[in-house]
């Protein structure tokens, strides 16, 4: 453990990360672009995968590989094993004793489950809140219900100021913004939604890679993420739901594996979470996802979101330095920052420090309402985890002074 | 190196586009997103006699999406309505003069794509 973290620079109370000693596990970071550093700037997209996430998929094809779920011999109940603990293992890094835990193929997929599989059948009118700063992935689902939908604005620094009335029967909501790297007050927001009887699903595809997540003490009554921006493999996402509300939820996807008994006639469904879980799932990324899972705690939840924040604040400060450079969002955030050069379309930008070896992502981020809200078309973002240093930061804001100077301007 | 993409030329195109702005009555009109990155124009002309007489188009993009607009809007002047189609994106990029990435392809055939729509459906 000692070795991903500086036992001697005992910040107040956390370690900070051995960045240098984090970054060697990552082979892809050893890779040059340009014949530059690669300096990827992009987790909030997806994240990198440090080796032992790689091996993991590398050990189980060569030993353990077989249908999870349908045999008796060896090797497929040592895979069966290992899916299963997977289950065990995240119900326990979300604090969520009192929750089932459902394997989806990613976040997405998680928020329709519950749209279509809960909401439509036992809300189907109840009004919907939500917010202005969601990802396409928690706006478009809604429409595919009748359900009427409000949207609550943010004000100009990014920040939600919710409230809730009484006609609301569920809120959906962002945990961290895409965007603008907002935290959500999640614990004061379930709150209201509790005293007002509001269903409540939290989005954690951006705050679970970076923060200790308790479901126990935010209590809401979903709960989703995507594993691939927390260093497991694409292919995996996780509906964490309040176990008694799985009796009340329909399954969205039918077949095998998600039955009891099945006749010409008919068929009658599995307990839960396997009613939800029709096919063969993704093993190899739900073992990757285990694997992901012990490296992160290894350096300890509450270490990452202190470097995280620790690194975004030192790259909001820097950028600010940039001129003509308009940042979105609130001081108080995580993980992320847009921007935009003035007279520049953040296309080229992130066009033009590609050059140099930096990834960064361009374009409306999925968010395309937000984009509206603040009267732009596109933003560029830049996103750190635990991988990333202040040279990281740096490497950034020189290749950006370097666009202007393209530019002509 | 992809930075040539972003020659003199291409960026005069940028910062002051050819038959930029809005057209009343035009006899055709589309317009249309790159859903991947958000680019958006609006491309208008008039015709006579089959010829397209005049081009305005506007919107919001990266550089290489812009310049691409209106070097084509220069391009489709005085041509004849039904030569549009025949148009392919070689002889775009040759007008454009540069070298395009793979990744900057689609800022290129955007303009392509929705003048190529102007007169399907959209017979004002
Ligand atoms: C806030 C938020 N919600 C949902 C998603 C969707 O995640 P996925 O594409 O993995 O389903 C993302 C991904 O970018 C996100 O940032």
């Amino acid at each position: 453990m000692e070795i991903y973290l500086k036992d001697i620079t005992n910040i107040g109370d956390y370690l900070s990360l051995n960045v240098s000693k984090i970054k060697k596990d990552f082979p892809i970071l050893k890779r040059k672009i340009n014949g530059n550093k690669f300096i990827y700037l992009d987790s909030a997209s997806t994240s990198q995968k440090p080796i032992q996430v790689i091996n993991s998929i590398k050990n189980f094809y060569e030993k353990n590989n077989s249908n999870v779920h349908r045999s008796i011999y060896k090797t497929s109940e040592e895979s069966t094993k290992m899916f299963e603990l997977t289950r065990f293992k995240i119900k326990k890094f979300l604090d969520a004793e009192d929750y089932e835990i459902i394997f989806t193929k990613n976040c997405t997929e998680a928020i329709n489950l519950v749209v279509n599989g809960w909401v439509k059948k036992n809300i189907p009118k109840g009004k919907i809140l939500s917010s202005v700063m969601e990802h396409h992935s928690n706006i478009v689902p809604w429409f595919s219900l009748k359900n009427p939908i409000k949207f609550l604005d943010v004000n100009n620094y990014g920040e939600l100021n919710f409230n809730i009335d009484n006609n609301i029967k569920m809120v959906s909501l962002t945990h961290v913004s895409n965007v603008l790297g907002t935290i959500n007050n999640v614990k004061e927001i379930s709150e209201k939604c509790y005293e007002n009887g509001s269903y409540f699903m939290l989005d954690g595809a951006q705050s679970t890679p970076h923060m200790k997540i308790s479901l126990k003490k935010i209590n809401c009554d979903f709960f989703t993420f995507s594993g691939h921006k927390m260093l497991s493999p694409t292919g995996v996402g996780v509906l964490a739901v309040k176990k008694e509300l799985t009796e009340k939820m329909n399954p969205i996807l039918f077949g095998s594996d998600m039955i009891k008994e099945v006749n010409l006639e008919n068929f009658t469904v599995a307990d839960s979470p396997y009613k939800f879980e029709a096919g063969t799932p993704n093993i190899e990324s739900v073992i990757g996802l285990s694997s992901a899972i012990d490296y992160l705690e290894k350096i300890g939840m509450r270490n990452i979101e202190k470097h995280t924040k620790k690194i975004t604040k030192y790259a909001f400060e820097q950028l600010q330095k940039i001129k003509n450079i308009k940042i979105y969002g609130p001081k108080k955030r995580i993980g992320l920052i847009s921007f935009n050069l003035k007279n520049i379309h953040s296309h080229d930008v992130a066009s033009i420090i590609n050059e140099y070896g930096i990834a960064i992502r361009s374009g409306h981020h999925c968010a395309q309402p937000l984009m509206k809200r603040f009267n732009v078309s596109s933003m560029s973002r830049a996103s750190f985890y635990l991988y990333n240093d202040e040279y990281d930061v740096d490497s950034l804001i020189n290749s950006l002074n370097k666009v202007y100077g393209v530019f002509k301007l | 190196m992809s930075l040539d993409m972003y020659a003199e030329e291409i960026l005069d195109h940028y910062r002051n586009p050819k038959n930029f702005g809005e057209m009343k009555n035009p006899d055709y009109e589309y317009e249309e997103l790159n859903p991947i990155c958000g680019d958006k124009y609006k491309f208008q002309i008039k015709v006579e006699n089959n010829i397209i007489k005049s081009v305005k188009f506007n919107g919001d993009g990266c550089a290489i999406s812009m310049a691409s607009c209106s070097i084509l809007s220069e391009f489709i002047k005085e041509m004849e309505l039904s030569k549009i189609k025949k148009i392919q994106i070689d002889e775009l990029l040759k007008l454009l003069k540069i070298n395009v990435s793979l990744a900057r392809m689609k800022c290129v055939t955007l303009s392509l794509n929705i003048i190529k729509k102007l007169n399907i459906n959209n017979d004002l």
